[in-house]
């Protein structure tokens, strides 16, 4: 067969490429909705191991011990738990036991991804808190800001540039984790090209077309980043 | 110091580099492309491979001379795999289609199944026409994926990575039913509570060996080995052990 005919029964027969426009449509859905979950979870999770690292000692209150110990704990677990193991083994256990009964799988993909990116991101956003000089918190709380005020308008701030690439590092994996939905029958952009290629058993365009989605994909989040980065740097000196 | 480490550690990659290379080419070896997920065809029984395609293979694989390297991969690139002569044969129950004969060359058929239609105790459907409008769960790529696909559309397949995750779908009621090829469907059905085979077959298939166009001579050869099997009934005895009516 040549080239074109290949082509053609790969995406234009049948309307192939639906497989790849709709499945492009799930994993843009699911990566999104992952990311935000992933971002409430990261910083409340980095919040709390920050808050009870950076304060553990200083408080002396028995009372407020035990609140930053209980919640710490529970954090810690968390994090040892999600990543101790494999995303996919995480989506398939989301999927087959714990929503047993919800039929809604980007729901569930979404939940899986996004707790799972939660972990990643929390010691993401918590090493840029611990990054900041202490004197910064300090000089804060001189000026009769409170430790909430202190983190929330001079530390947070500066810890966000300092994570920005680590952070954009993260959204590119969780983007390409996506591909393995298909464990729990949900037609991602992986899956999509998967279909293709055993409708037409060709699978030299089906795999290069699904990979130069993501690689687009990936290209433009990088360029936006890279642009936000350089806004941020516009504060500085 | 640093010299000797960089050159140890060049050498290493190269050494690795090499290994890569030396795929075994043995003249007498066949490697079988196959999906150790699909009993009583080809599954695994203490760590090694077992299954009727395994013993038919063997037993064609004695009457040419040769030795069977069984290779276990997703159902999805078996076909791939013969396709693209990664593996002499491709053997993991697969059907004969029309699709499939444009990329690979079939041997003589070996046996024959039905793709059953697997539901739970007390299901609304009762006969093939009841599918319309339901939720169907399938393995990906295989012959019931599409000819569901075919006829009912994609919104309402739902495609596992196997067999036994559909049918886990299915007893959590995510899917109405499930079709899948008939001896596979009731290794199912026997390893799970609840669920029954209708009556009513989804469809009527015969399964082959797959190799690469071309290769002619490895398939007259077990063309003629299957033919004498077949004759002399070692292929029903075989199917026999596995599948007891």
């Amino acid at each position: 067969m040549s080239f074109k005919e290949r082509f053609f029964l790969n995406f234009i027969k049948d309307e192939r490429w639906h497989y790849l426009t709709d499945g492009l449509w799930v994993t843009l859905q699911v990566t999104f909705f992952a990311v935000l979950i992933g971002i409430a979870i990261g910083v409340i999770v980095a919040a709390i191991r920050s808050t009870h690292d950076k304060l553990i000692d200083k408080t002396r209150s028995p009372f407020a011990k035990l609140i930053l110990k209980f919640f710490n704990t529970i954090a810690n677990v968390y994090l040892t738990v999600i990543r101790g193991t494999p995303v996919t083994v995480q989506l398939m256990i989301a999927y087959y036991v714990i929503f047993v009964t919800s039929n809604n799988k980007v729901l569930v993909a979404v939940l899986a991804f996004g707790i799972n990116s939660g972990a990643y991101v929390a010691e993401i956003v918590r090493s840029g808190i611990m990054s900041i000089d202490e004197g910064q918190t300090e000089a804060g709380r001189t000026l009769g800001l409170n430790y909430v005020q202190t983190m929330f308008y001079i530390v947070l701030p500066q810890a966000f540039k300092n994570v920005l690439p680590a952070l954009a590092n993260e959204f590119i994996v969780l983007l390409k984790e996506t591909s393995v939905s298909g464990y729990v029958a949900l037609q991602d952009l992986t899956r999509g090209g998967d279909i293709i290629r055993g409708r037409t058993y060709d699978a030299f365009f089906p795999l290069l077309a699904v990979a130069a989605i993501y690689l687009v994909m990936v290209i433009g989040f990088t360029k936006i980043v890279s642009l936000i980065e350089r806004r941020l740097r516009k504060s500085e000196r | 110091m640093k010299k000797i480490i960089s050159l140890i550690m060049v050498v290493a990659i190269m050494l690795c580099m090499f290994v890569g290379c030396g795929k075994t080419e043995q003249d007498n070896v066949i490697t079988m492309a196959t999906s150790a997920d699909f009993e009583p065809y080809e599954y695994y029984e203490n760590d090694k491979i077992v299954g009727i395609d395994i013993d038919i293979m063997n037993a064609v694989c004695e009457k040419i001379g040769m030795q069977l390297q069984p290779e276990d991969m997703s159902f999805d690139s078996v076909i791939g795999a013969a396709q693209t002569g990664k593996a002499d044969i491709a053997m993991s129950g697969i059907t004969i289609t029309e699709d499939r004969k444009n990329m690979v060359d079939f041997t003589i058929p070996y046996t024959s199944t039905t793709q059953s239609i697997i539901v739970a105790h007390g299901s609304a459907i009762t006969v093939k026409a009841d599918l319309k409008d339901k939720k169907i769960g399938v393995q990906i790529n295989t012959t019931g994926d599409t000819q569901v696909t075919e006829e009912f559309g994609d919104a309402a397949v739902d495609r596992y990575q196997n067999g036994a995750l559909a049918v886990e779908s299915l007893k959590n009621g995510k899917v109405d039913c499930v079709v899948i090829d008939g001896e596979v469907a009731k290794a199912l059905v026997d390893a799970n509570e609840g669920l029954e085979i209708i009556a009513d077959a989804y469809s009527i298939e015969e399964y082959a060996i797959a190799l690469q166009k071309g290769n002619t001579e490895l398939l007259n050869k077990i063309n003629g080995a299957l033919e004498e099997l077949l004759a002399d009934g070692t292929i029903d005895e075989i199917i026999a052990k596995y599948i007891t009516e």
